[in-house]
């Protein structure tokens, strides 16, 4: 087995007036929860729809476990929930479910007592009998993600999966994510709601205009992105300044100060020590990833702009 | 392949289980046979006799009384139109006073409007005795004139066809007309009844946006091909179901007269007005089936509309695939895909009557057209009317259209089941059709 079950290299695609995908490059590790971060309009569904197959990359190569991916052959593989769900709506929701896994590759048997085992464990066993069109969209959601992972897919690629999820079936979805990862499928989560992203992704990469941005376990970037901000709080704030830091602001009961280049956490602590203020709490400020994210997607136009792409 | 036939179950299992499916298929040779069974009831239990007055003053009519189906004619010197009703009479005739050479107006007085059995039964009378009148005035034996008329009813007037050191075959242009009408229409209308099944089939996926979680499973290719096959075989199967229970129906209809009514009733009943057009129906059925080639028919029948079918429904898939939620834009997107239908039916109905025209014969070959344009002409008989080179010609060429069709709307329908947003114009359309 090879370590990373997913490569990307140099994808690049590119439509009539949009360079949707140029040039991006990352891998994934096996078992990891990668995030794919980027505003409206980056890029990420094109990025998705070739990893899944659905378009060709016009140059790059996809690398499935080591070997050149091939979207015939691979979709088993594979399982895909996209941002704008789909399902028949006048099928039987138990016969959905068995055919989607079927197309996957699936025996007619193996898919139906895999559809039983998850419509059991997601709770939804009533359900098997009635139509689509007799589904809220959350309950809708939940049918989705099942047919996604029904199939067992080494690679599961959701796009939004918790919009319009109400916040009980959302954790329940969430601790299925986890469990499945856990197993050893890796997932690709792609979103623009960074809570999310922040409680459950290993690593991530955020893409805008059709370019990569940014890189990294989410530990890294956040040390890559600090400012050197931190929040203290003391008895009384008399006598504070000192060269080794700036007063950002001063909030309620604390104040937050920048350490200055050249000086570290221990110059302004002995300060706040030796000036015999007592100190109640001191911690570092690390930025967001919502922050990060303003900070690097901010000055570039809100929207794609139509640019002419020559063929 | 697995794929594709997994596809093909899904369409037709769903829709053959479909109520709609099961109603039409079911309903519709039922209203066929319902329809005949009313009109034989009408014809046989729903006849009134209308009582019809009539005064002449001319001797035109030498008796006191005529009867005919529905109708019994009376003299009475009484009536007029002030008192007819009261007398019992539905009318009222009033022969013209003028003898021979006066060919006026005979005025009916009614107060409703007569059927079709009985106002042909009034102008038979009237037509008859004013003969036999002018005979008597001119002095000719009116004995004559019946032996005229009955020997001129029994003339039969056949068409011979014969081809070179064949046996002689008995042609029927009207059956062949009929078989070819009929066909040609069915054609017609299943081209456009399953095509646009295709095209809304499409339209669901994509604007459900299954489309996109099928895609990721199975190429663009099986998954249109896998529509058009499995609507084809509902096609089929609605088909089959419907031939069998004409079949049952009409065997049942028949079965049903004889033990009902008394066939005396029922001969007499239908002698004035259906008799004779009974009597050539069976005799033009039987002449039929020695004329036309029935089992050669049926085969092309299923042929034509198998590969006519698979011809535009790629077209109407590509279309699918072309538009949003909006019905308005297939429409007008759907417009250059139904017009060469239409064309095809304006050009069959000139091509029935002239089987052997160059414009019958090309556009029975090109495949817009063949399907329903071969279907009217080849009742008039194959190598006679058609030859089997043009036979040939057409079916080699509908198949390969099938090809090309299916090929070009495959690439139309890859990028357009992804495609939201605008809908494309037919220019686009075909860029993205002719596109490496």
């Amino acid at each position: 087995m090879h370590m990373n079950i997913l490569e990307v290299r140099h994808l690049k695609k590119y439509f009539a007036t949009q360079k949707a995908v140029d040039d991006i490059s990352f891998s994934l590790e096996r078992g990891s929860i990668f995030g794919l971060l980027g505003p409206n309009g980056a890029g990420k569904t094109t990025l998705i729809r070739m990893i899944t197959g659905i378009f060709y990359p016009d140059e790059g190569e996809i690398l499935l476990n080591g070997h050149k991916f091939n979207p015939v052959e691979d979709v088993g593989y594979i399982g895909y929930m996209p941002e704008e769900r789909g399902l028949y709506k006048k099928m039987k929701i138990g016969e959905q479910a068995v055919y989607l896994a079927m197309l996957k590759g699936l025996s007619r048997k193996e898919a139906t007592e895999r559809a039983k085992e998850w419509f059991v464990k997601l709770d939804m066993q009533t359900w098997w009998n009635k139509k689509i069109e007799d589904l809220s969209k959350g309950m809708g959601q939940k049918l989705q993600f099942v047919t996604t992972v029904l199939h067992e897919p080494e690679l599961i690629i959701l796009d939004e999966p918790f919009s319009g999820l109400d916040p009980v079936n959302a954790n329940l979805i969430k601790d299925v994510i986890f469990e499945l990862s856990q197993k050893g499928s890796s997932i690709i989560f792609s979103t623009h709601r960074m809570e999310q992203v922040e409680e459950i992704c290993d690593h991530i990469i955020l893409v805008n205009n059709g370019k990569k941005i940014l890189d990294g376990t989410i530990h890294n970037i956040k040390q890559e992105y600090k400012e050197n901000l931190f929040r203290l709080e003391a008895a009384s704030y008399e006598n504070i300044s000192h060269p080794s830091f700036e007063v950002i602001r001063k909030e309620k009961s604390s104040i937050v100060i920048r350490i200055n280049e050249g000086f570290s956490t221990n110059d302004v602590l002995s300060h706040f020590i030796g000036s015999g203020v007592q100190i109640l709490g001191f911690h570092e400020i690390l930025p967001s990833l919502n922050e990060i994210f303003i900070k690097k997607v901010e000055g570039t136009p809100l929207a794609r702009q139509f640019q002419n792409v020559p063929a | 392949m697995k794929k594709i036939w997994l596809i093909i179950q899904r369409e037709y299992i769903t829709r053959v289980r479909n109520k709609t499916f099961l109603l039409s298929t079911f309903l519709t040779p039922l209203l066929f046979a319902g329809v005949f069974a009313i009109i034989i009831f009408i014809t046989v239990k729903g006849q009134t006799t209308d009582r019809v007055a009539f005064r002449d003053n001319t001797g035109i009519f030498q008796e006191q009384e005529y009867k005919r189906t529905g109708v019994v004619f009376i003299s009475d010197p009484e009536a007029d139109t002030s008192n007819y009703l009261s007398k019992g009479y539905s009318a009222i005739v009033y022969a013209p006073n003028f003898g021979i050479n006066n060919t006026d107006k005979w005025q009916v007085y009614s107060k409703k409007n007569f059927g079709l059995i009985q106002s042909e039964a009034i102008r038979d009378i009237i037509r008859n005795e004013y003969e036999r009148y002018v005979f008597r005035e001119q002095g000719i034996d009116v004995s004559l004139l019946d032996s005229v008329k009955k020997a001129s009813g029994s003339l039969s007037v056949e068409t011979a066809i014969i081809g070179q050191g064949e046996e002689i075959k008995k042609g029927n242009s009207g059956i062949a007309y009929g078989v070819g009408y009929a066909a040609s229409f069915l054609i017609y209308i299943t081209l456009f009844i399953y095509g646009s099944m295709v095209m809304r089939g499409v339209m669901e996926e994509k604007t459900n946006r299954i489309a996109e979680v099928v895609v990721s499973s199975v190429k663009p290719f099986q998954l249109m091909m896998g529509k058009i096959l499995g609507i084809g075989a509902v096609g089929l199967t609605q088909f089959v179901l419907w031939i069998m229970l004409m079949f049952l129906l009409s065997t049942g209809v028949g079965f049903l007269i004889p033990s009902d009514v008394d066939p005396e009733t029922l001969n007499s009943a239908m002698a004035q007005a259906n008799e004779s057009t009974r009597m050539a129906a069976i005799s033009g059925i039987k002449d039929a089936v020695g004329a036309v080639n029935v089992p050669l028919l049926v085969v092309c029948f299923l042929f034509y509309f198998l590969f006519g079918y698979l011809f535009y429904a790629a077209l109407f898939a590509a279309v699918g695939s072309a538009v949003n939620e909006d019905p308005q834009d297939a429409q007008s997107l759907m417009f250059p895909i139904t017009m060469p239908i239409v064309l095809a039916i304006v050009i069959m109905i000139n091509a029935i009557t002239n089987p052997e025209s160059p414009m019958a014969v090309w556009s029975s070959i090109i495949p817009f057209f063949s399907p329903i344009v071969m279907m009217a002409r080849l009742p008039f008989g194959v190598p006679g009317t058609v030859a089997y080179w043009e036979l040939a010609l057409s079916m080699v060429m509908l198949v390969v259209g099938f090809l090309v069709t299916t090929w070009l709307s495959a690439k139309i329908y890859r990028t357009g089941i992804l495609m939201y947003g605008k809908k494309p114009t037919w220019k686009e359309l075909l860029k993205w059709a002719f596109r490496k």
